[in-house]
């Protein structure tokens, strides 16, 4: 089998920006070239990816911890006052009949947050131990990760919409808590380690001669 | 030179020579099986009519009331805004600015930046900063969430639901129509009809 061309094997480099394929003006310690057509810097592959996907992962693994037990919102009324954090708040839907609306919560706040931090620390361990396993299935992994990452926010926007129609004094009011600060902080860094995150490097390992 | 006739694929880098596509057709990598390139059909004016759309919905969704809530005999009416202020007025003012960054700014910005760009395009004008205005709102586009902010809605309401009443208003069918809109122009628009209209720095 003939080894694939890729643009980076030909001395070219790929514009992230508007896709227009460069020249790669020089080796290592050359400044980074400016696209000619839209103007990004030009990188052969993101800048730093592992340790940069790697150190937002770590960030986004730690304030999970503090996004699942603070406090998401606090509701009082007249007779009592309570407060949830994420996984109570899906626990009271279920336990009122809201099945479909807990499971879209269960399946947005806590699936998604968990799976996409998983996926991309086995991503990040594959590309280091230079995995040969299955490339294609790891890049549409990766494709589904960063596609939906955002529809986390879900519960961050329940609690804003929540605490804008509920404040009538004393007979009713809901306040956002500590805890959906941090799991906005979660899906926001989460997002951004999918970013930062290059699955060419996936790619690369392939091209290596095997012994 | 830059080689305008070839292409790489963003996921894996594999290089391919560019042929034109029928229209309405996608050329996907035969590696990794991302999508290299589409010809959509009427891409720019297609965005052009959907942004302006859009700008009008935009400002009906916020300009008229989106959600009243009634209890007790006691109602408040809330439009886009009051969240993000009530939010902001209990100390969560980062909660408040990511709400108002991912639901209002980052998709207005989207569509003034699109009618400006385009509308530019369309008289055969060269926009002031055009590459370096496109590139910025190119790179805003996935921290614009409405649609994910209409569940929020959905699910906020049905929670309320056994307590109190919602009346849903103007403002929200609007916004309601924006999402189809917003998400409507971002699928016609072909981002390299824009840059194949741009010059190059040689």
């Amino acid at each position: 089998m003939t080894p694939p061309v890729t643009a980076a094997k030909q001395g070219l480099i790929s514009c992230h920006c508007c896709a227009l394929v460069s020249p790669n003006p020089g080796g290592k310690g050359h400044p980074p070239a400016a696209c000619p057509r839209c103007g990004a810097t030009l990188h052969t592959r993101k800048t730093n990816s592992l340790a940069r996907t790697w150190s937002l992962l770590i960030a986004a693994f730690i304030f999970y911890i503090p996004a699942n037990i603070l406090p998401i919102m606090t509701s009082t009324t007249l007779i009592h006052t309570q407060s949830d954090t994420i996984l109570s708040g899906v626990i009271y839907l279920i336990d009122t009949g809201n099945w479909p609306i807990a499971a879209v919560i269960f399946f947005a706040s806590v699936m998604i947050p968990v799976i996409k931090l998983i996926v991309l620390t086995g991503l990040l361990v594959s590309v280091h131990r230079r995995s040969a396993w299955k490339p294609r299935e790891r890049t549409r992994l990766y494709r589904i990760t960063e596609a939906i990452g955002r529809w986390s926010m879900i519960d961050v926007y329940v609690v804003t919409i929540l605490v804008a129609l509920v404040h009538l004094g004393a007979i009713a009011q809901v306040k956002a808590g500590l805890g959906a600060v941090f799991f906005a902080a979660v899906v926001v860094i989460s997002m951004l380690a999918a970013r930062t995150f290059d699955p060419r490097l996936i790619w690369d390992q392939q091209e290596l001669p095997n012994e | 030179m830059p080689r305008e006739t070839l292409i790489a694929c963003h996921e894996c880098d594999l290089l391919y020579a560019l042929h034109p596509l029928p229209t309405g057709s996608k050329a996907k990598c035969e590696r990794c099986g991302a999508i290299l390139y589409q010809n959509k059909s009427n891409s720019l004016d297609r965005t052009l009519a959907l942004s302006i759309a859009g700008l009008v919905l935009f400002v009906l969704a916020n300009t008229f009331p989106f959600l009243a809530f009634q209890m007790k005999g006691q109602s408040t009416e809330t439009n886009l805004f009051t969240g993000i202020v009530e939010l902001y007025k209990t100390d969560m003012e980062v909660l408040a600015a990511l709400v108002f960054f991912t639901t209002m700014l980052v998709p207005l910005i989207r569509l003034l930046g699109l009618v400006y760009i385009l509308l530019s395009l369309r008289l055969n004008h060269s926009p002031l900063y055009l590459r370096r205005f496109f590139r910025f709102q190119q790179s805003l586009q996935p921290w614009s969430m409405i649609e994910v902010f209409m569940l929020g809605i959905l699910v906020a309401v049905v929670k309320l639901d056994q307590m109190a009443s919602i009346v849903p208003g103007i403002g929200l069918w609007s916004f309601a129509a924006l999402i189809f809109v917003l998400a409507a122009a971002a699928a016609s628009l072909d981002p390299r009809l824009v840059w194949e209209r741009q010059g190059m720095d040689l």
